[in-house]
C-alpha cells in the first residue's frame, strides 16, 4: 500500500533507474571515446543547482540548464573543429566548478557535490521514470546512425545519417542523465557511474548487444547494490554506489575478453 | 547495356575556406568500367568521392544516371581490437536479412578457409552457412586480420546490390600479397554481377592490371586515360615529381 512513499523503495526505484541509464549511456561514451566528457561536464552543473537554490526550485532543472548549455558548447566545438577541445573544455569547467562552490548556499553544497538520494521524494521519481524512458527510446531510434559514424564518420555519412545531429541528440542525453544523478551520486562522482560499469562492460563482452546491456545491467545493479548496503550500514549511498560499480569492474578483469 | 555512360563530370571544382582543393576536373564513366584514381597524399582523390556522394559542396556539375544505387567504401575506419561490435552486428546496420549477410560473405570467399583459419578448426565437412553463422559473424571486427577486415567491408559493400562502387585504397593495411587478392576478388565480384567501379589506389601495378581507365588526380586533372597510353613516365614525373614511372609493367598481362 504505501510501498510507493517508503523511502528506501523510492530510493532504489530512482537509484536502479538512474544506473541502468547512466551504463547504457557510458556504453556509448566508451565507443565514441569521450569517457571523460561525463565528469568534466557534470561539473558545470553546480552553478545551476546554485541559481536553483537561490531561485527556490528544482536543483534538477538548474542542473539540466547549466547542462544543457555545457552540451551545445561541447557540439558546437565538435562540429567546429573536429578535434576534441580538451583543454578549452577543461579550462571552462574547472572555472565553472569554481563558481558553482562560491555562489552555492553552505547548506546545500555537501549535497550538491555528493548527492543525496535519502532526500528523494515522489517527483522525484515521476521525473526520473520519465526521463529515463525518454533516454532508452531515444538511443533505440539512434544507436545504429551513432556506432555507425564512431566506425567511419565518412561511411554513416554516405548512408544518408545526419551524423551531427545525432551526436547533439546523444549529448543532450548525457546532460539529462548527469543531471538525474545529482540526486544519486552527486556532481563530483556522476562521471563514475557513467563511465565505471561501462568500462567493466566492455571487459567482458565481444559485441555491441552484449556489451550496451551489461553496461545498462552493471549500473543498475551497482545501485542496487550500493543503496542497499548505505541504507544496511547507514553510510552515505552516494559514494557506496561508485564503489560498488568499482567492485564489479575489478571483478571483469578476472574474465576479460 | 554496354558502353551506357552512367556519371559523367564537368568542370568540377572543391574550395576548402578558398583553398582550392579541385578544379576543372571532367571525365565520365560508363556502365561496368574500372576506373582507377591516383595521385600523390593530398591530391584531392578522397575529396573528390565525398562530392560525388554529394557530401560536401562544389562547383561544376556531377550527372549520375537516374536511379544507381551507390555503395561507398571509405579509407578511414576507426575499428580497434577494442571495439566491442559483432561482424553480423555490423553488417546488419546495412541489411537484416541473414540470407543476405551469408551470402555477401559467401561471396567474398569468407567461407571454409577464413572460418577455420579463423576459430582454428580443420573439419572441413560442416562449411559454409553454419561456419559463417557459428565464427565469423560472432567475432568481433577488430579481431579481424588486415585481409579479413577488408572481405567483409567488400561483404558490406556488395549488400544492397549496388550498381556502383566507390572504394578508397580497398588495400589499405594489407601486406602485398594479399593486394592482389583482393584486386581478383574485387574483378570477380565485377564480372558476377557487372557493377561499376571508382577505385582511389596507390599502386600502380594494380592499375594497369584491373582499370579500364585513370584520372591522375593533383588538385586537377594531370592524365585521363586508359592506362597503358596516358601513364607514361612525362605525367608521373608530373603527377609525382621526381623518379616515378619506372612501374611500367615488369610482368605483362
Amino acid at each position: 500500500m504505501n510501498m510507493i512513499t517508503n523511502p528506501l523503495f523510492l530510493q532504489l526505484l530512482v537509484g536502479v533507474l538512474t544506473g541502468l541509464g547512466a551504463g547504457y549511456l557510458g556504453s556509448f561514451m566508451i565507443l565514441k571515446r569521450m569517457s571523460l566528457v561525463g565528469d568534466v561536464i557534470s561539473h558545470v552543473a553546480l552553478p545551476g543547482i546554485a541559481l536553483a537554490v537561490i531561485f527556490e526550485v528544482n536543483p534538477f532543472f538548474g542542473a539540466f540548464a547549466a547542462l544543457l548549455l555545457a552540451v551545445i558548447g561541447i557540439w558546437f566545438l565538435e562540429i567546429k573543429t573536429e578535434l576534441p577541445s580538451e583543454t578549452l573544455v577543461g579550462i571552462f569547467f574547472a572555472l565553472s566548478l569554481a563558481l558553482g562552490i562560491l555562489i552555492t548556499p553552505e547548506p546545500e553544497l555537501l549535497e550538491a557535490l555528493f548527492g543525496d538520494i535519502t532526500k528523494i521524494g515522489l517527483s522525484d521519481a515521476l521525473i526520473t521514470i520519465a526521463l529515463i524512458a525518454v533516454i532508452f527510446f531515444t538511443m533505440f531510434r539512434i544507436y545504429r546512425g551513432l556506432t555507425l559514424s564512431v566506425v567511419s564518420k565518412q561511411l554513416a555519412q554516405s548512408m544518408g545519417i545526419n551524423v551531427s545531429k545525432i551526436s547533439f541528440l546523444f549529448l543532450l542525453l548525457v546532460a539529462i542523465i548527469v543531471a538525474l544523478g545529482l540526486k544519486v551520486t552527486g556532481v563530483f562522482l556522476m562521471g563514475a557511474l557513467v563511465i565505471v560499469p561501462a568500462a567493466a562492460a566492455k571487459n567482458v563482452s565481444v559485441s555491441l548487444a552484449g556489451f550496451t546491456r551489461l553496461a545498462a545491467l552493471f549500473g543498475g545493479i551497482s545501485a542496487l547494490g550500493g543503496i542497499l548496503f548505505a541504507s544496511y550500514f547507514n553510510l552515505h549511498p552516494g559514494p557506496i554506489v561508485v564503489l560498488a560499480s568499482g567492485v564489479i569492474f575489478l571483478l571483469t578483469l578476472l574474465f576479460k575478453k | 547495356m554496354p558502353g551506357e555512360t552512367i556519371l559523367t563530370v564537368e568542370n568540377l571544382g572543391v574550395k576548402f575556406d578558398n583553398n582550392e582543393v579541385l578544379k576543372g576536373l571532367n571525365f565520365f564513366v560508363q556502365k561496368g568500367d574500372v576506373l582507377a584514381i591516383v595521385g600523390p597524399n593530398g591530391a584531392g582523390k578522397s575529396v573528390l568521392f565525398r562530392a560525388l556522394l554529394g557530401l560536401i559542396p562544389y562547383s561544376g556539375k556531377i550527372k549520375w544516371a537516374p536511379g544507381l544505387k551507390i555503395s561507398y567504401v571509405p579509407q578511414k575506419f576507426n575499428i580497434d581490437k577494442d571495439l566491442p561490435l559483432s561482424v553480423e552486428e555490423f553488417l546488419r546496420f546495412k541489411e537484416k536479412t541473414p540470407e543476405k549477410i551469408i551470402g555477401a560473405l559467401k561471396a567474398v570467399g569468407m567461407t571454409d578457409e577464413h572460418t577455420e583459419f579463423l576459430c582454428g578448426l580443420k573439419h572441413r565437412k560442416e562449411t559454409t552457412p553454419s561456419h559463417i553463422e557459428h565464427h565469423v559473424l560472432k567475432e568481433r571486427i577488430g579481431w579481424l586480420s588486415g585481409g579479413q577486415l577488408q572481405r567483409v567491408l567488400i561483404a558490406w559493400s556488395i549488400l544492397d546490390n549496388p550498381d556502383i562502387l566507390l572504394f578508397d585504397e580497398p588495400t589499405a593495411g594489407i601486406d602485398v600479397g594479399g593486394e592482389e587478392t583482393i584486386y581478383n576478388l574485387l574483378k570477380k565480384l565485377k564480372d558476377e554481377r557487372g557493377f561499376t567501379i571508382l577505385l582511389i589506389s596507390h599502386d600502380l601495378n594494380i592499375v594497369y592490371k584491373y582499370a579500364d581507365n585513370v584520372i591522375c588526380l593533383n588538385k586537377e586533372m594531370v592524365c585521363y586515360g586508359e592506362p597503358s597510353t596516358v601513364l607514361d613516365p612525362a605525367s608521373l614525373v608530373k603527377l609525382y615529381g621526381g623518379e616515378a614511372g619506372f612501374y611500367k609493367h615488369e610482368h605483362d598481362h
